[in-house]
């Protein structure tokens, strides 16, 4: 286990007290459930563009990516320049009229104006679950993670982190949320941006890590380049490490999981409808965009540096004694993580352990698998010294906050306003939501905790979140395309598209298996009629199924049953909705002109890295 | 809006970024101080600083400017 020096705590502590500051200094401000909820809408773009980028930035994010990176290598950027950057352009031009216009306080609310009530509902109650269960799948990794790295309790680290994120949103509601999360964004730069520069200079430079992949590609059946070329093997799906062909990854990843997530979720459209302005609401997303595009460098990086690097001889890396795992009875011995890595060199990345005997995982091939999980934490406690080491873990420890602290201020309002106010007790004052909201505050991160103690016994963070936004968030993008631009949607067609398409989700991902897994969670439990070269291949097609099911539906219901009439639709849908005019001063605000920066540079990277 | 968060966020780093240039500088020769053979936490520490200064100019001169 790796020594915390003074040092390094002085610096979590540090955090910790500014944190807690700014939500004491943000609570006089929160009067009305609107400062609340919505942050009385007066923040500039700037400020909600990084937040809108940092409540994403949770545990999937940084510790997720990072296993993805030495797992895939740097075809886990499609999550970024695919799987994002178009999404968030779309919503900035063309979604955030209808949200920020229509005046609504949540999407769920959106989809009542445009739909029905029964349409809201559906939403309101899946987001809710969703949200709160993300947030126990966060706080879950974080406390296995301090507890295996560091030795600290799992019960007291999750407790003190979920015990933070409650005091500063309770006090200062969502501004609190985003002004931390703005201070989290620029923490999580600043303390991987050395890790990168380390660990590349160690393993000579792009150059260098190329060639030490290309031995890895080649050990692993596939061509030199695999792990460093983003689109050049994805013309099958047997030829790169992600196992997924192109079609799968553009429709699955870059249109639905994509669209469906950056375009619908309260999550992220939260911090867009804080801002001061529709202007500053269509450049969030845009401004958000610009450093998102970066991140692969950032948080994959240190993956793919991970899985090749040679730890510096000098490092106070953890290889003396790693803890076992909450509950498992086994303790494991430096003798055993050596054996493992004198069978399969993997850079600095641990072998998985078996939880019952302490031995290293085996596939059915033989080869020793990997805790991915772990590569960039390891890469962390072996290139940083004490001091730097405490940024890094401030750094860690700010990722899984702004990715709680997102899902539990989208939760707080959704149950608020959209199940709450609406079912429970309408009709109440201001002041009783805004109580209601701190409440929800507490019982979100209630719920969390326990959701922490269930989510156990996932490999990947990030495969297993984006299974559940196939089932959930798949469907949702085809209701809202079509409800914003088709004005003859109907309540009952969205309502029908949406349950058909999480139906279809289910059915899809029951009757079908990756390669290599057996029947249960990783899917075949209708019977197994398909098998995919790999569980994300599932996971996009099983999207685009839900995605087409819906869409198909939703239409072909709303010519059946009657439309609301077109004066009830305005602000609502395109082509009744007047459109937007930029009140800005130079013409690089404009959020076309900046969108085109945008998109430029994310063909830029696709080419360079092509 | 009443909190420039440049400032909370400037005066936070300013904070850590002098405190890991202090102890970087302090710790220069000791063992197991710079693993990489790079002095990180002084360089690291002095662009963190640096940061922490930038924001809380920006935030004080919004703040005399009335923007």
């Amino acid at each position: 286990m790796t020594h915390v020096a003074g040092i390094d705590y002085a610096v979590m502590g540090l955090y910790s007290a500014f944190v807690l500051g700014i939500g004491v200094l943000l609570r006089r401000s929160v009067r009305t459930s609107e400062d609340f909820f919505l942050s009385g809408r007066a923040i500039p773009a700037w400020v909600t563009g990084l937040a809108f980028l940092s409540a994403n930035l949770g545990a999937q994010e940084v510790i997720g990516m990072g296993a993805s990176g030495a797992k895939y290598g740097i075809a886990t950027s499609h999550f970024y320049w695919i799987g994002a950057i178009p999404a968030m352009v779309f919503i900035g031009l063309f979604m955030m009229p209808f949200y920020y216009g229509s005046r609504a306080r949540s999407v769920p609310e959106y989809l009542k104006l445009r739909f029905d009530e029964k349409t809201r509902a559906l939403n309101a109650v899946s987001f809710a679950t969703m949200t709160v269960f993300s947030s126990g799948i966060s706080l879950y990794a974080m406390g296995k993670l301090l507890h295996l790295l560091l030795g600290w309790s799992f019960d007291a680290s999750i407790l003190v982190a979920a015990g933070v994120v409650l005091a500063y949103i309770f006090l200062g509601g969502l501004t609190s949320a985003i002004y931390n999360e703005v201070l989290q964004f620029f923490l999580i730069v600043f303390g991987f941006a050395p890790l990168v520069f380390l660990g590349l200079r160690a393993v000579g430079g792009w150059p260098g890590l190329s060639a030490r992949l290309a031995t890895v590609a080649a050990a692993n059946g596939y061509a030199p380049g695999a792990y460093t070329r983003s689109w050049a093997f994805m013309g099958h799906a047997a030829h790169n490490p992600v196992g997924v062909e192109w079609f799968g990854l553009v429709m699955g990843l870059g249109f639905v999981l994509s669209f469906g997530y950056w375009c619908t979720d309260f999550l992220v459209v939260q911090r867009a409808m804080a801002a001061n302005s529709m202007t500053a609401a269509r450049r969030t997303p845009l401004i958000a965009a610009l450093p998102k595009m970066l991140f692969p460098f950032l948080v994959i990086f240190p993956g793919m540096i991970a899985l090749v690097v040679t730890p510096p001889a000098a490092s106070r890396a953890p290889s003396a004694q790693v803890a076992p795992a909450p509950g498992a009875a086994v303790t494991v011995t430096a003798t055993a993580t050596a054996t493992a890595a004198a069978a399969a060199p993997a850079g600095v990345v641990p072998p998985k352990l078996d939880p019952r005997t302490g031995a290293p995982l085996r596939d059915a091939r033989g080869r020793v698998v990997l805790d991915y999980d772990l590569a960039t934490p390891m890469l962390l406690l072996n290139f940083f010294p004490a001091g730097l080491l405490g940024l890094g873990l401030t750094a860690l420890l700010a990722s899984f906050m702004s990715g709680m602290a997102g899902n539990v201020t989208a939760f707080n309002t959704v149950w608020t306003y959209d199940l709450y106010q609406s079912y429970v007790r309408p009709g109440a004052p201001d002041a009783h939501y805004l109580a209601m909201g701190r409440i929800a505050t507490v019982a979100g991160i209630a719920i969390s905790i326990a959701a922490a103690y269930v989510a156990a016994s996932f490999n990947n963070i990030m495969d297993f979140l984006q299974l559940v936004f196939a089932f959930v968030n798949a469907p949702l993008f085809a209701t809202f395309a079509l409800g914003m631009f088709w004005k003859r949607a109907t309540g009952h067609g969205a309502f029908a598209g949406l349950v058909a398409g999480t139906l279809a989700a289910a059915v899809h991902h029951g009757l079908s298996l990756p390669a290599g897994a057996s029947v249960g969670v990783k899917g075949g439990y209708l019977g197994v009629l398909a098998t995919f070269p790999s569980e994300l291949a599932q996971t996009f097609w099983t999207a685009i199924v839900a995605w087409v099911t819906c869409f198909l539906v939703t239409i072909l219901v709303s010519l059946a049953t009657r439309p609301r009439p077109e004066a009830e639709l305005g602000g609502l849908v395109y082509g009744l909705t007047e459109k937007p005019r930029d009140a800005v001063a130079h013409w690089y605000e404009r959020p076309v002109a900046l969108a085109a920066v945008v998109l430029g540079l994310t063909v830029l990277l696709n080419v360079v890295f092509f | 809006m009443k909190l420039d968060v440049r400032m909370p966020i400037g005066l936070f780093f300013v904070l850590v970024g002098a405190l890991l240039t202090v102890y970087g500088a302090v710790t220069l020769h000791e063992p197991g101080a710079s693993p990489t053979g790079v002095p990180i936490d002084l360089v690291w520490g002095a662009v963190l600083l640096a940061f922490g200064i930038v924001m809380v100019t920006l935030a004080r001169r919004a703040r005399r400017l009335g923007v």
